[in-house]
C-alpha cells in the first residue's frame, strides 16, 4: 500500500470502500503527518485526534456491518477554525475566543459529521478572517509548505497549507474576498467559493455577513466537488440559504475531466489581467487560456468597468459589517474577560479593557473603518454608495455572463510572498484580493486551481467564475483544465513540492 | 444628575398658558410560542437562562431566522391600527453595547416597518371620541432583564454586580409610534392613558398578546412637549420611559406638563432627554441627556432577506380579524339598548365582559347590568377590589335573576341569596335551600300570619274598611315581619284586602 496521506480523497474513499485500507488506518496515518510536519508548517490551532479516531472507527464498524455509507465516509477532513465545532475549542484565531468551547455544531460540520467523515483539527487562520497571510493569527504564522519562509496566503491559510502538506486530503475555508481562493493559489491546491447561500453560514462566525460562504480546500477539482455535495444545499437555520437543491457538481467535474469544452464560452475579464499582475503569473494564465482553447472552448474578451471600484466598495462593506458582528465578543458571556487594572469594574469598561486586550491590531482597524462608515452622516457616502458601486458590479457580472458561460482569470496578482513584506503596508495586502473579491460583491461562485509555477518556482492559481446557482460550471471547466495540465506535467503540481520534515 | 426639585406649576394654570403635545411609543410583547429569531420558548416565568439558543444568547456563529407567526401578528396589529402593510420590508441593526442585549446590537426595523400611517380613535371617559395618528408600527426582539444587586434603590447606580437573564431576550414586540398627538390640551393625561388602554384592549382583542401591564407585556414611552400656542412651532421634548400602568401614563404626562411648565416659565430650555416615572411620588427624574452623540449605526441587517409579505396573505389576515373592541361596544349597545351614559360607565367600570356572559348565561341585559353595576360595584367597592376579581360567576348571576323572575325569591331574598354566594355557600339555589330563603307561597300559612296582623291592629282595619287604603301597608309590613321577608308581598296584599273588605 502506498502511503494514503498521498492519495486523493476519491482515491481514498475508492480505496476504503473496497477494503484496502481502514478509516482508522487512514485517519492515524494523517494524525501521524501532523505530528511529523506540523512543527514546521503550523497549519492547526487544535488537532482532535479523539474525536477523529473515534468517528472513524464508527464508520469502520458501520462498513463491516454492511451500512451503506456517504461515498467520503471515512475520509478525514480539516475545519477551519472559524467554523464552530461542538466541544471542540474553536477561536477564530482571535486571543479573545481563546479557551472557548461551543455547545453546537455549525451545519456544516453537523453534515461532514453524518456523512462520517473523521475531523482532524481546525486549521490556522489570520484573526476573524481577516487577512491574507495568516500573519494576523494570534497563534503564529502558518508556512507555506512549497518555501516556509513564505505566506500561506490567507486567511484560510492554515486549511490549504494543511493539504498541500499532505495533512489532510480534505479541508473547509471561508471566503469573504478571498480567503479560499487565494490561499489556493499560493500553495497550489484547489479552492471554491461556492455561490453565495450555496453552503450554510449557520455556525461560521462572522466576518461580514453577506460576503462569507464556506467551501472546499482541496488537491483536485473532483476532491472540492465532492466535498461541496456534502457540506452545501439548503439550512433553515441559514435565511440566506438557496432553497432550491445543489446542481450536479460531482457529476460537472467528472464530465469535464474527458477535456472536452465545445461550446464552452470563456470570458477573459479585461480588468482583471495585464498590469498588476507578476509576469509569470500572467504567462501561466495565458498558456492555460490555450489548454481550455485546445479543449474546444471559445475564448472571448468581456469587460467590467465597475471592477476598478469593487476593492473601494469591499473596505467599505466588508468591515462596517464586521464593526457590528464583532460587537458580541465583550466578555460578558463567553471567551476572554479582562478587567480593567485599575479604576472601578463596570461592565463598559470591562468591555473596553476586553476588547482592547483580546482584538489584533488588524481586526481593531476595521473595526474603526467600520464604525466610522456606519455613523450618522457619514453613512450615505460610504456604506450607501458601497452598496450602489456593489450593484454596479452585479450588473458587469450579469452583462459578461450573457457572452460569456464562464470568466476567468489570475486568482492572485503575484506568488506567494515572504512573511512581513506586506505586513506595514495594509493597502498592499489588500491588493492581494483585488481579482476575488468581485465575485463576493456579487455572490457568485468560483474556483481556484493550481495552473503551473511561475519563475519563482511558486503555485500559481487560475480563477473560473460561474453565474449564481451555476457552480457546476465551475467543476466542469476546472476539471478539463485540470486534466489537461497533468496530462502536460505528468502528475499532479503538489508532485514539484519539496519534502518537509 | 437627578433634580427632584418640586418646581411645579399648578396644572390647570400650565395648561391654560401651554398648549402640550404627545408622542406615545407602545411596545407589545407578542404572545408566539417562540422567539422572533429563533426556537426558544417565549413563554413568561422560566427559571433564568433557561429559555435560550445559541441564536438568543448571541453566539458566535448563530444566525436568525424570522418567526412567520411574529409577522403575522404585526401584521394583525397594523391592520386593526387602519394601517398599510408593507409590501417589503427590511429588519435592521440597532447598534449599541449594553449586557442585556446578547449581540451588542438589537435586530430591529428602521426605515421600512411592516406597517405605517393609520389611525386608532381612543374614547374618553366621558364618551368623547380622540383620534390617534399612528406613524409606524414595526417589529424588533426584546432585550434581557438585567437584576441590579447589592445597591439600596435596584436601580444600577450603587450596584454590587448585576445578574442578565437571557429569557425575555428575542421575545418578538411590536412597537407602535404615534405621530404628534396635538389638540388634547388640558385632557392630555387623559388621553394618553386611554390610547394605551384602547390598545391593550385591541391585543386582547387580536389575541396576539396577553397585554398583562403588570408583566410588562405593554410598555409605553410618553413623550411630551409644551408650546405657548397650537400655532406654535413644536417645543422640545422629553421621553419618559417603561411607563407600566394606564394611571402611570396619566400621572407622568400631567407630570410632565407642570414640570416643564416651571422650566419654560423660568425662562429656561427643556432639556430634551429620557426620564424616569417613580410611582411612589408620581414624578419623573432625569435619565440620560438624549443629544446627537447617540448614534445607533442602523444598517440593513445582512443576516435576514427581507419580508415580504404577499397582498394574499394580508387579506386573508384581514378577513380573519375578530370583532374590535369599539365595533364590539357599539353592537353590544344596540343589543341591549343601553343609554350611551349607561354603557360608558359599564365599560368604564370594566363590566362589559362581565355582562356580556351573564345575558349569555341567559339573564336580561336590564337585569345583568342591574346586578353588576348596582350590588356587586358597591361590594367590590367596599373590598376594593376589581368586579372580575369579585367571587361570583355571570352563570350564577344569571341563575340568581332567573330565581327572581321566576318568583321563587324576591329582591330582599336575592340580597341575602348573593351574600351567600359571595360567602363561598355554593350556586343560589344551593344558597336558596340551605337558608331556607324560599318566597312562602303557601296561603295557609301566609293567611295565619294576617290574621294575627290584623287582629293586632284593629283600628287600621277600621280606616281600611272606611275606604282609605293609605295605612294598609302598616298591616303588610307586619306580616312580612313575621314571615322573615320570606313572604311575596303583592300576595299578602291581596290576602289582606281580601280579609278586611271580604
Amino acid at each position: 500500500m502506498t502511503d494514503v496521506t498521498r492519495l486523493s480523497a476519491a482515491e481514498l474513499a475508492d480505496a476504503l470502500a473496497a477494503g484496502e485500507v481502514s478509516s482508522v488506518e487512514a485517519t492515524q496515518a494523517h494524525l501521524d503527518r501532523i505530528a511529523a510536519v506540523d512543527g514546521d508548517v503550523h497549519a492547526f490551532l487544535h488537532v482532535s485526534a479523539d474525536d477523529a479516531l473515534a468517528t472513524a472507527r464508527d464508520v469502520d464498524a458501520r462498513r463491516a456491518a454492511g451500512e451503506q455509507l456517504h461515498a467520503l465516509a471515512g475520509v478525514p477532513v480539516a475545519v477551519k477554525d472559524v467554523v464552530v465545532t461542538k466541544g471542540m475549542p474553536t477561536t477564530a484565531g482571535s486571543k479573545i475566543l481563546e479557551g472557548w468551547v461551543p455547545p453546537y455544531d455549525a451545519t456544516l460540520v453537523e453534515r461532514l459529521r453524518a456523512a462520517g467523515l473523521p475531523i482532524l483539527g481546525k486549521t490556522n487562520m489570520d484573526e476573524f478572517a481577516m487577512g491574507s497571510s495568516t500573519e494576523h493569527s494570534a497563534f503564529g504564522n502558518t508556512k507555506n509548505p512549497w518555501d516556509l519562509d513564505r505566506i500561506p496566503g490567507g486567511s484560510g491559510g492554515g486549511s490549504a497549507a494543511a493539504v498541500a502538506a499532505f495533512e489532510a486530503p480534505l479541508a473547509i475555508g471561508t471566503d469573504t474576498g478571498g480567503s479560499i481562493r487565494q490561499p489556493g493559489a499560493v500553495t497550489g491546491t484547489v479552492g471554491v467559493k461556492p455561490t453565495y447561500g450555496g453552503v450554510s453560514r449557520y455556525g461560521l462566525i462572522a466576518m461580514a455577513s453577506s460576503l462569507d460562504q464556506a467551501g472546499p480546500v482541496t488537491r483536485t477539482v473532483l476532491d472540492a466537488a465532492l466535498l461541496h455535495e456534502v457540506i452545501g444545499g439548503h439550512d433553515p437555520h441559514d435565511s440566506t440559504s438557496i432553497p432550491e437543491p445543489l446542481p450536479a457538481l460531482v457529476e460537472a467535474a467528472r464530465q469535464g475531466a474527458g477535456q472536452d469544452l465545445s461550446g464552452v464560452r470563456v470570458g477573459v475579464v479585461r480588468e482583471l489581467t495585464g498590469e498588476g499582475y507578476q509576469p509569470g503569473v500572467q504567462a501561466r494564465f495565458d498558456e492555460s487560456l490555450e489548454l481550455l482553447r485546445g479543449m474546444g472552448a471559445e475564448i472571448v474578451e468581456v469587460s467590467c468597468p465597475s471592477f476598478e471600484y469593487a476593492l473601494a466598495a469591499y473596505y467599505l462593506i466588508m468591515p462596517s459589517e464586521a464593526s457590528s458582528n464583532l460587537a458580541k465578543f465583550d466578555g460578558m458571556r463567553f471567551g476572554l474577560r479582562v478587567e480593567p487594572a485599575e479604576g472601578p469594574v463596570t461592565a463598559e469598561r470591562v468591555m473596553a479593557a476586553t476588547r482592547g486586550a483580546g482584538f489584533g491590531d488588524e481586526v481593531k482597524r476595521r473595526i474603526i473603518l467600520g464604525t466610522y462608515a456606519l455613523s450618522a452622516g457619514y453613512y450615505d457616502a460610504y456604506y450607501g454608495s458601497a452598496q450602489k458601486v456593489r450593484t454596479l458590479i452585479q450588473r458587469d457580472f450579469a452583462a459578461s455572463f450573457a457572452q460569456a458561460d464562464v470568466l476567468v482569470s489570475p486568482t492572485a496578482p503575484t506568488t506567494a510572498f515572504r512573511f512581513g513584506e506586506k505586513l506595514d503596508d495594509p493597502l498592499a495586502m489588500y491588493l492581494n484580493d483585488v481579482a476575488t473579491i468581485p465575485a463576493n460583491l456579487a455572490g457568485v461562485p468560483g474556483i481556484s486551481v493550481p495552473n503551473g509555477l511561475s519563475d519563482d518556482k511558486l503555485p500559481v492559481g487560475f480563477q473560473i467564475l460561474a453565474p449564481a446557482k451555476a457552480d457546476d460550471r465551475l467543476y466542469r471547466v476546472g476539471a478539463a483544465l485540470e486534466a489537461a495540465l497533468e496530462k502536460q506535467w505528468g502528475g499532479p503540481l503538489l508532485a514539484q513540492a519539496p519534502e518537509l520534515g | 444628575m437627578t433634580t427632584l426639585t418640586a418646581d411645579l406649576v399648578d396644572y390647570a394654570d400650565a395648561v391654560r398658558r401651554y398648549d402640550p403635545v404627545l408622542g406615545i411609543e407602545v411596545h407589545v410583547e407578542l404572545g408566539t410560542r417562540t422567539k422572533m429569531f429563533d426556537g426558544a420558548e417565549a413563554s413568561f416565568g422560566a427559571d433564568p437562562n433557561t429559555q435560550t439558543t445559541p441564536v438568543s444568547l448571541g453566539l458566535p456563529g448563530a444566525l436568525p431566522v424570522v418567526n412567520g407567526k411574529a409577522v403575522e401578528y404585526a401584521i394583525r396589529i397594523g391592520l386593526a391600527l387602519n394601517c398599510e402593510i408593507a409590501e417589503t420590508c427590511r429588519f435592521a441593526r440597532k447598534n449599541y453595547f449594553y449586557p442585556d442585549v446578547p449581540k451588542n446590537f438589537q435586530t430591529s426595523q428602521y426605515d421600512e416597518p411592516i406597517a405605517h400611517d393609520g389611525w386608532v380613535d381612543v374614547e374618553l371617559e366621558d364618551g368623547t371620541v380622540f383620534r390617534v395618528e399612528i406613524e409606524r408600527a414595526h417589529m424588533e426582539e426584546d432585550a434581557g432583564k438585567n437584576t441590579h444587586v447589592g445597591g439600596a434603590t435596584g436601580r444600577i447606580h450603587g450596584a454590587e454586580y448585576s445578574l442578565v437573564d437571557y429569557n425575555r431576550a428575542g421575545i418578538p414586540l411590536v412597537e407602535i409610534v404615534t405621530r404628534p398627538i396635538e389638540g388634547a390640551g388640558e385632557r392630555a393625561p387623559e388621553v394618553a392613558r386611554a390610547y394605551v388602554q384602547t390598545l391593550r384592549d385591541i391585543f386582547r382583542a387580536l389575541e396576539v398578546s396577553e397585554a398583562r401591564m403588570e408583566r410588562g407585556n405593554v410598555r409605553a414611552d410618553v413623550n411630551v412637549s409644551l408650546r405657548p400656542s397650537p400655532d406654535a412651532p413644536l417645543g422640545t421634548r422629553t421621553e419618559t420611559k417603561n411607563v407600566n400602568s394606564f394611571r402611570s401614563v396619566e400621572r407622568a404626562v400631567r407630570y410632565e406638563i407642570s414640570r416643564q411648565a416651571a422650566v419654560l416659565d423660568a425662562g429656561a430650555a427643556v432639556v430634551q432627554e429620557t426620564r424616569h416615572f417613580h410611582e411612589d411620588t408620581g414624578s419623573t427624574s432625569s435619565g440620560r441627556v438624549k443629544s446627537d452623540a447617540e448614534d445607533y449605526r442602523y444598517f440593513p441587517e445582512p443576516d435576514l432577506v427581507p419580508v415580504a409579505p404577499s397582498r394574499e396573505w394580508v387579506e386573508e389576515i384581514r378577513a380573519a380579524l375578530p370583532e374590535l373592541p369599539a365595533a364590539r361596544r357599539r353592537r353590544l349597545q344596540g343589543e341591549w339598548g343601553y343609554a350611551d351614559a349607561e354603557m360608558r360607565d359599564v365599560v368604564n367600570a370594566g363590566a362589559l365582559d362581565l355582562i356580556e356572559a351573564t345575558v349569555a348565561a341567559g339573564a336580561s341585559p336590564a337585569a345583568a347590568r342591574k346586578w353588576w353595576m348596582g350590588e356587586l360595584a358597591r361590594h367590590a367597592k367596599q373590598a376594593e377590589i376589581s368586579l372580575e376579581e369579585v367571587a361570583i360567576t355571570p352563570a350564577q348571576i344569571a341563575q340568581l335573576q332567573s330565581l327572581v323572575d321566576a318568583g321563587r325569591i324576591n329582591d330582599k331574598l336575592a340580597r341575602q341569596v348573593l351574600e351567600g354566594v359571595l360567602a363561598g355557600e355554593g350556586d343560589p339555589e344551593q344558597v336558596v335551600v340551605a337558608r331556607g330563603l324560599e318566597v312562602v307561597s303557601d296561603d295557609g300559612a301566609l293567611l295565619a300570619a294576617v290574621d294575627e296582623a290584623l287582629a293586632a291592629q284593629p283600628d287600621v282595619v277600621e280606616k281600611v274598611r272606611g275606604g282609605n287604603l293609605g295605612p294598609v301597608g302598616a298591616i303588610i309590613g307586619a306580616v312580612m315581619k313575621a314571615t322573615k321577608g320570606q313572604a311575596d308581598a303583592k300576595r299578602v296584599r291581596e290576602l289582606v284586602l281580601e280579609r278586611i273588605q271580604g
